[in-house]
């Protein structure tokens, strides 16, 4: 396959980005709005409700991060318009410029002084308004640079390591090689293999910015360890897998960034790169947390590979998931998009498996389904930095 | 068959990729960077996605896989036995 020529049907936003999906998102600001969020998309059919535990008495770094992933996450070319409900005006309407600025429809509903039936019907009238424009979009051909993706793995194993990571890193390869936008994180999961990392950094000055937000991560686990963190990283799901140590975890996850592409950057929780190539997003290592994070980051398309199983989804990226363990593809199948299980029996190599998942990415862009879309997988959880005020 | 496979040559441990491994089992390896067979006795029970140690490791030895260091060994292991938590521990936390 070469994917350099390859062309993908997208939806082109006001700012240029392309997406894959076309939902119209209902945004609470905060904890308090959920329920007010969910009955105007409980009433207008289409749209989708994105309820999350947090958004009071954050305040500092952890407030700009609150922000910059709901900001992001509305701003994501795979949404076609934003109804953001909150209990206040003042920060609603700062979730609601940040979106704005995107280009993207965007309207902002506050709950005080006004109670959740009046703001809901107030906003279910703006939602009625989005979803009536989102549907008369249309796709467009693109080329295959337009399209961002992200990774991370999950419920890794050993089959993950010599199956679905070097699958991953096949395809992003090529991607990057069509010149697309790529993203990895996981910053403690590196840990063994962060010299390995470090040595693929394109300038020492990339280089230096990944090791100091490696050594950041890696004294937040020495302050708060009480253990050697087994169970943690690697998980109990990973160590049934046959993984035993971070190190022999870290060296499976590294598969995934390929043999040939270079780290062109790094990006903070959430932020949007600004140029194509492979970016390294400082992050956690639990799957929905780094999945939010690429989403708000402008992601349209996640490679999710697992071993024992995981069965993540997001709201607003596509994720695909690619399994290489034999159990997991027979007793798990309606979660697995990519089987790569022959590559442990030698019936496939690695090319042929890296253009697998190539094609079920492009088939994904053009609007198939995944398994968690299916399945109806939304998982969207916001990392916190620290303690409320 | 392959019922493990080696990441490259010099690795210590295999893994291993079918179900049902059992101790006595004469098993097929693949070495996968240099694309080589290898035969090799199982001498544990192995779980599909667990590792068979590929020589004789004594307490404080290093494993390696993916030819680098993945933790120190714990308890002696020898060559086809099963190699997880209970003999390898993490140099790193």
């Amino acid at each position: 396959m070469n994917i350099k020529k390859a062309k993908f049907w997208g939806y082109q936003r006001e700012n240029g980005r392309v997406g894959v999906r076309n939902h119209v998102i209902v945004l609470p600001v905060d904890d308090l709005s959920n329920a007010a969020a969910e009955a105007v998309a409980a009433h207008i059919k289409g749209t989708m409700a994105i309820p999350h535990p947090y958004g009071r008495l954050q305040f500092g770094a952890d407030l700009d991060l609150h922000f910059r992933t709901l900001i992001g996450t509305g701003t994501n070319p795979n949404v076609a318009a934003v109804v953001v409900i909150g209990i206040e005006p003042g920060w609603t309407k700062r979730v609601v410029d940040g979106i704005a600025a995107s280009g993207k429809p965007v309207e902002g509903f506050s709950i005080e002084l006004n109670g959740d039936i009046s703001t809901v019907a107030a906003a279910s009238r703006a939602a009625y308004r989005f979803m009536k424009h989102a549907t008369t979009l249309r796709r467009t051909e693109h080329p295959i640079r337009d399209l961002w993706v992200s990774t991370k793995c999950g419920e890794s194993d050993t089959t993950s390591g010599c199956g679905a990571n070097p699958t991953v890193g096949d395809a992003f390869d090529k991607l990057y090689a069509a010149g697309s936008t790529l993203v990895f994180g996981e910053t403690t999961e590196l840990t063994g293999g962060e010299h390995l990392v470090a040595a693929r950094c394109r300038t020492p000055e990339v280089r230096r910015q990944f090791m100091a937000m490696f050594d950041r991560y890696q004294e937040v686990i020495n302050r708060h360890k009480t253990s050697d963190l087994s169970e943690s990283q690697p998980t109990k799901g990973n160590i049934i897998g046959g993984l035993t140590t971070i190190e022999e975890k870290a060296l499976g996850n590294i598969q995934k960034i390929g043999r040939k592409c270079k780290v062109d950057g790094v990006l903070d929780k959430a932020e949007a790169p600004t140029g194509k190539g492979l970016w390294f997003m400082d992050s956690s290592s639990a799957a929905a947390e780094m999945v939010t994070l690429c989403a708000a980051a402008g992601y349209a398309v996640h490679f999710f590979p697992t071993g024992q199983g995981n069965v993540i989804g997001n709201p607003i990226l596509p994720v695909i998931k690619i399994c290489a363990n034999p159990r997991t593809v027979r007793t798990m199948s309606e979660h697995i998009d990519v089987d790569t299980s022959g590559l442990l029996r030698r019936e496939l190599n690695m090319d042929q498996a890296g253009d697998m998942l190539l094609e079920c990415m492009l088939r994904t862009a053009n609007g198939e389904w995944t398994a968690a879309e299916l399945l109806g997988h939304r998982e969207f959880v916001l990392t916190r930095l620290y303690e409320s005020a | 068959m392959i019922h493990f496979v080696v990441h490259e040559e010099g690795d210590g441990v295999g893994v291993v990729v079918v179900e049902g491994v059992k101790a006595g089992q004469m098993l097929t390896g693949w070495i996968m960077e240099q694309d080589k067979e290898v035969k090799f006795k199982a001498r544990s029970d192995i779980p599909i996605g667990h590792k068979l140690a590929l020589q004789d490791f004594g307490k404080g030895d290093t494993v390696i896989k993916y030819g680098v260091d993945i933790g120190r060994v714990v308890a002696p292991i020898a060559k086809g036995e099963h190699l997880h938590v209970h003999n390898v521990k993490t140099k790193r936390w």
